[in-house]
């Protein structure tokens, strides 16, 4: 007698927490979700295709775009990438400042993280307190490069300039005023009911399946799996640091958000180790005046904020550009993950399950 | 003459301005408020300290397109905004902010009327608006907004039955209806009935959260999910009525609230002869001060919560706050008889 239909509702890519545009075309019964799909494409620039008519140095500026909120770890992906297809030695000195300016750009890709995903829940206040502490890490930047956002701040072979004086003073001080701003975040969410209820047995994830979806970096070891390239496969000067990978049990939202939380710790115990040992020395490798990597192709990957950021570089050894430029971006495989995470759950958790993947639309599309 | 038509009509038009601009400053104090626990400064251009951005907002509203959409019911569309309206604005007749006051050698009494069933015309009126919701999510023709209506009717609705249940045991304290008598009979009892129904007091003010769209229970107008939620379709001063309307509910709760349970316009401690000091300060006074608390309670709220999500918000309306409200009910039946 009574006949359901499914609703069909389309959520982005004008919507106010797909986190930029994307579109997800969600069949719902009620406001259960049946199905969601995922719509990508909205923010595609071609970035890979235009590196391909680029030469080795302008690409360092590209990479930027791609994940704007980290642009410091994209150009140091890049950079590392080429470093090893040309087997430069990078001086330890840049290797500690890459250090220090990649957990500084973990940093700050969480606090942006943490702000918009607590916003979706309705948390407003964490966003704002989130982007305070943001903005301190934005002026280290400016001091350390002039810019902001897409700081283009990495050379092959080490760094553009050295950093000004004092600055890793400044940093320390950064980490003394972090340390205590964490707490504040926890003080609003963690034992938070009603942001127990909202996150707890939410989009759970194993950690097989997980494996099986591709996902990495904080979703991947909040459902368990102790996997972190700065660990496996250290780079820059992950080999000399003290840290630990935090994991998650349950690989629900709420373990994801408690994995994030700890990083903004161990990356203040990274930059803090960094940050007082820097040794004196050189700032750029011995690296050719026209940068031609041999023939051959290359994989590199690091731990971006969002995950595993892999480069796949393929050099004809002639030209002064890639043959090939592919980059494995960690938003657009830890998206794959939404429609498995978002079946049987309510419309309202929909916008929970982007928040806890943290994807960002510039690097999904490239 | 002058008692039974004048005075009235002057009282009526005085309220209603003076709601009116309180619901407009409402806006820029809940921002500033907001601001202040977000560690920024909020509306700070127009007027010094931006107090004269609620008329900027007002202005902006008034002369933006009016748009209805092409497969909107366009008559429903027309009446929700006064529908959510009226019922917010006509619930002041019987609200007393105050005892009396002389005024040209004239006694005049501080609210506009005094009904033998003041407060089961609150809970009726204040029903009403919710029509104007549902209505709007409807008549949009548009797939948010329904959505964002349909939790709006099933929210208010059981949010509605609870608060309904808790004001009983209220009434059975002071055995009257009418608004004034409820604050006289705390007078007599020489207690706030906060004190006296504590567990009503919490649940009213959870229901009264509930029941004005406020965080942590604003999933009708869930910006982050529904885009806004029932009032997406509308814009220009439509969209303001509906705003308003919530903010003057805000107050109206908040006003019930002070009535009910904070004595009114009452000093702590009422008939009380050692705290008879307390009584200099003017009767509306103490009503303004009480009801600002809770309104900045209300931003408060908003400015620390995440939301609930819709069918967490049904289990806490049923499941918690139904039974406790019934059981505060019989409790205090038996209580009544056995004292």
């Amino acid at each position: 007698m009574f006949d359901t239909n499914e609703l069909v509702i389309n959520m982005g890519p004008q919507h106010p927490s797909t986190h930029g545009v994307l579109r997800v075309v969600l069949r719902l019964d009620g406001e259960k979700v049946v199905d969601a799909d995922v719509v990508i494409g909205y923010l595609h620039r071609g970035i890979e295709k235009l590196s391909e008519n680029r030469n080795w140095t302008q690409i360092i500026l590209l990479t930027d775009r791609m994940d704007y909120v980290a642009a410091a770890t994209n150009n140091v992906g890049y950079c590392e990438t080429v470093e090893k297809m040309m087997a430069i030695e990078v001086p330890r000195r840049a290797r500690y400042v890459r250090t220090i300016l990649c957990e500084l750009q973990r940093i700050a890709s969480h606090c942006l993280w943490i702000g918009t995903h607590a916003m979706d829940i309705g948390a407003m206040t964490v966003f704002l307190y989130a982007f305070r502490e943001r903005e301190l890490i934005l002026d280290l930047f400016e001091e350390f490069c002039g810019a902001r956002l897409t700081y283009n701040s990495m050379r092959i072979g080490g760094l553009p300039l050295d950093i000004p004086p004092g600055w890793d003073k400044k940093v320390l001080e950064f980490c003394a005023i972090m340390d205590g701003k964490i707490g504040e975040y926890e003080e609003l969410l963690t034992h938070n009911r009603i942001w127990l209820e909202r996150t707890k047995r939410i989009g759970i994830i194993s950690g097989p399946e997980a494996i099986a979806l591709g996902l990495s970096g904080p979703p991947l070891r909040g459902s368990g799996v102790p996997k972190d390239v700065r660990k496996d496969e250290p780079y820059a000067a992950y080999d000399e640091m003290q840290f630990d990978v935090p994991v998650g049990l349950a690989g629900d939202t709420y373990d994801r958000y408690l994995v994030r939380l700890e990083e903004f710790r161990q990356s203040l115990r990274i930059i803090r180790q960094a940050a007082e040992g820097i040794p004196e020395g050189p700032i750029v490798g011995k690296v050719p005046r026209l940068i031609k990597p041999p023939a051959g192709e290359t994989y590199h990957a690091i731990e971006s904020p969002k995950g595993e950021l892999g480069y796949f570089i393929v050099s004809d050894g002639k030209s002064t550009n890639p043959y090939r430029f592919r980059v494995r971006p960690p938003s657009f495989c830890n998206l794959q993950g939404l429609r498995t995470l978002c079946r049987g759950h309510l419309i309202a958790d929909v916008v929970a399950l982007i928040g806890s993947l943290d994807v960002v639309l510039g690097e999904v599309d490239r | 003459m002058i008692d039974t038509f004048v005075i009235p009509l002057l009282k009526i038009v005085i309220v209603l301005n003076a709601t009116l601009v309180a619901v407009t400053y409402m806006v820029l104090l809940e921002r500033k408020v907001i601001a202040w626990a977000q560690s920024r400064l909020g509306p700070m251009r127009v007027g010094p300290y931006g107090v004269l951005q609620p008329v900027a907002d007002a202005l902006k509203l008034m002369i933006k397109e009016d748009i209805t959409p092409v497969r909107a019911d366009k008559w429903v569309f027309t009446a929700a905004p006064i529908i959510a309206m009226v019922p917010a604005l006509i619930v002041y007749a019987v609200i007393p902010f105050g005892s009396e006051i002389t005024l040209f050698g004239r006694q005049v009494t501080l609210y506009i009327t005094d009904i033998n069933v003041g407060l089961l015309y609150i809970v009726s009126v204040a029903s009403v608006g919710v029509y104007g919701i549902i209505l709007a999510g409807w008549s949009s023709n548009s797939k948010y907004p329904l959505l964002a209506s349909l939790r709006a009717s099933a929210q208010l609705i059981s949010y509605e039955v609870v608060v309904t249940l808790t004001l009983v045991s209220v009434i059975m304290m002071a055995g009257t209806l009418s608004m004034v008598g409820i604050v006289n009979a705390q007078y007599n009892q020489h207690v706030w009935y906060v004190v006296a129904q504590p567990v009503a007091f919490v649940l009213v003010l959870i229901g009264g959260l509930a029941e004005t769209n406020r965080a942590p229970f604003d999933l009708p107008e869930a910006e982050q999910e529904l885009t806004g939620g029932f009032h997406t379709e509308y814009s220009g001063m439509r969209f303001a009525l509906f705003f308003l309307a919530e903010y003057a509910n805000m107050i109206v709760v908040s006003s019930v609230v002070t009535t009910l349970f904070l004595g009114g316009w009452l000093p702590p401690f009422p008939n009380t002869a050692i705290f008879g000091f307390l009584y200099y300060i003017p009767s509306w006074m103490w009503f303004f001060l009480k009801s600002f608390a809770f309104l900045y309670l209300f931003i408060w709220i908003r400015a620390t919560l995440p939301r609930y999500r819709y069918d967490q918000l049904m289990r806490l309306g049923w499941k918690v706050l139904m039974p406790v409200a019934i059981g505060n009910l019989v409790l205090t039946g038996i209580l009544k008889v056995l004292f």
